[in-house]
């Protein structure tokens, strides 16, 4: 395959200022297509601060993010999401008093091009489009298993279900690097368990590229192909699991004693 | 129908037709506002010169109206809609305030005095059908993408940013809508009343409609549709109770509030499904509250 090099994200010297503090200074660090890269590192560490850099909700104050070739250095959030960037958040953000089905078909609004008059006057293209968006969010649901509570209120479902709607929610956007932080959050092994094959089985229906920030390190090391670990907003060591599993510094930095642990 | 019930339905398709942008507004996007009054005022106005001082029909009024509102709701959704929450309330305010104060001063309108002789072209049928084509806009934008973004936008902002919805566009196009349906009801009033006073439009009014959306529900077409109903003929039927007539509308809408907070209609539509799920949930509730009963 001729695409394995190629990269789909391209982050060069990023850094943000938050007045004196440098909360992520001149990090680099790609996303090969298709691949799933990890992104950890204690508390604080500047990892969320990225996931914020690169879909837009923050400026960034320094440095590049290339999006397929593309410089998405300055965009709005909702422009770079509808270049194919989406993300979940850490404290889960759904729209929380609409049902399942309706959270995901919001989300599908991006595959729809009827204008606001077509849609007053009820026109065809109205009809048909809308017709496609519905079978959409009900295909979205059925893939990640949540077609039985479509009806439900989204603030009703238990936690899990909750992130897995988040991310079927983003997966509405058809992206093409998908963002997940903490996905695995207040998660038991089970659910954690279950989390991982979605994931791994999402990015080859959809062909996505993916980057998850995580703290179940059995997680990370068993999913991810590359792990980059910050500390103090900066990038301390990037390689394959094995490599940042050996490497003296992040064990020092992030486990705070040589002999690994499991959580944070 | 005596002509004092009939004027008081008047009265309460006019107070309809500017809530039914509010609620757009205040119930589907979640952004309050207090100065739409000042959109009812400048389509009374431009209304009341296209068919007063130009002698155009009343639909050319009503057109006009809607149009002129639109255009200075954008100008302030432009130069406001990107500030959050209260903040934006109270630009609202200060722009009702404005334009009442600078109709005030304004001699070549009539001033505070006001404006004698705007022709009696409102009727019962031409409400009946503005109102009607109204509620049919308004639910049909509602249930498209466009409707639902502007959901998203009240849900959750970061969200909805982040599903790749221009949240500022989509504010300024609730602001621009709700801006034509207060335009029209302007419109409607000052041909109503055939006299306009910058005083009809003061902070009282732009209060009134809001409370309106509340009390009906928030993120419901029919609770607007009701509340406009109820609380235009309330203080008509309270006049039984002379001067104590609005503190007895004061103490009904409390305790309306207190009985259902989340307005009359509480986000639910009488629409057939909206009922099918009204039931349903009853049925729900009744049992959990056995299942709860030893």
């Amino acid at each position: 395959m001729s695409q394995e090099n190629e990269n789909i994200l391209e982050v060069q010297g990023l850094t943000k200022r938050f007045g004196g503090l440098a909360a992520v200074s001149e990090v680099d660090f790609k996303v090969r297509k298709g691949g799933i890269i990890g992104l950890i590192g204690p508390n604080g560490a500047g990892k969320t601060t990225i996931f914020n850099l690169v879909t837009g909700v923050y400026k960034v104050s320094e440095g590049t993010v290339n999006f397929e070739g593309k410089s998405i250095t300055d965009l709005e959030p909702y422009s770079i999401a509808d270049m194919g960037v989406t993300r979940t958040f850490q404290n889960i953000r759904l729209f929380k008093n609409l049902s399942v089905f309706d959270n995901v078909f919001t989300a599908c609004h991006l595959s729809a091009t009827y204008s606001l008059p077509e849609a007053i006057l009820r026109l065809p293209r109205f009809r048909r489009e809308e017709k496609l968006l519905k079978e959409k969010a009900q295909g979205l649901l059925e893939i990640v298993g949540l077609q039985d509570r479509a009806d439900v209120v989204a603030s009703n479902l238990p936690y899990g279900l909750q992130r897995r709607l988040e991310i079927v929610r983003a997966l509405a956007l058809d992206p093409r690097l998908l963002l997940l932080d903490e996905p695995a959050a207040g998660m038991n092994p089970d659910e954690t368990e279950q989390l991982m094959r979605l994931i791994a089985d999402v990015r080859d229906r959809f062909k996505l590229s993916v980057l998850v920030i995580e703290h179940h390190m059995d997680l990370v090391m068993r999913l991810c192909e590359r792990i980059v670990v910050l500390n103090f907003g900066i990038k301390l060591a990037e390689g394959s699991p094995d490599d940042i599993r050996g490497d003296a510094r992040v064990v020092e930095a992030y486990l705070g004693a040589p002999a690994p642990a499991g959580g944070k | 129908m005596d002509s004092y019930i009939q004027g008081i339905f008047m009265l309460a398709g006019i107070n309809l037709m500017a809530v039914l942008g509010l609620s757009l507004l205040t119930g589907f996007t979640g952004l309050f506002s207090f100065g739409h009054a000042g959109f009812m005022a400048i389509g009374a106005y431009t209304a009341a010169i296209m068919t007063s001082m130009l002698k155009l029909p009343f639909i050319v009024g009503i057109v006009a109206a809607g149009f002129t509102a639109a255009i200075f709701a954008y100008l302030i959704g432009r130069m406001t809609l990107k500030l959050k929450g209260d903040y934006f309330c109270i630009a609202t305010l200060g722009f009702g305030e404005a334009i009442r104060l600078i109709l005030d001063n304004f001699q070549g309108l009539g001033g505070s005095r006001g404006w004698p002789g705007v022709p009696a072209h409102t009727s019962m049928l031409n409400i009946f059908i503005a109102v009607v084509i109204g509620v049919l806009f308004l639910s049909n934008l509602v249930r498209s993408r466009h409707g639902r973004n502007l959901i998203a936008v009240r849900e959750e902002e970061l969200a909805a940013q982040i599903a790749g919805i221009n949240v500022v566009r989509y504010k300024t196009l609730a602001l621009v809508v709700s801006a034509i349906y207060a335009g029209v009801a302007g419109a409607f009033l000052a041909h109503y009343m055939t006299f306009i006073q910058p005083k009809m439009f003061s902070l009282i009014k732009s209060t009134e409609l809001t409370i309106i959306v509340i009390f009906g529900g928030l993120g419901s077409i029919s609770g607007s549709v009701l509340g406009a109903v109820v609380l235009t003929f309330l203080p008509e039927l309270l006049r039984a109770v002379d001067k104590w007539r609005l503190v007895a509308y004061g103490a009904a809408v409390i305790l309306i509030m207190i009985s259902r907070p989340r307005g009359l209609m509480g986000g639910m539509e009488l629409t057939p499904n909206g009922i099918k799920k009204i039931i349903a949930e009853r049925k729900a509730k009744k049992a959990a509250a056995q299942r709860s009963e030893p």
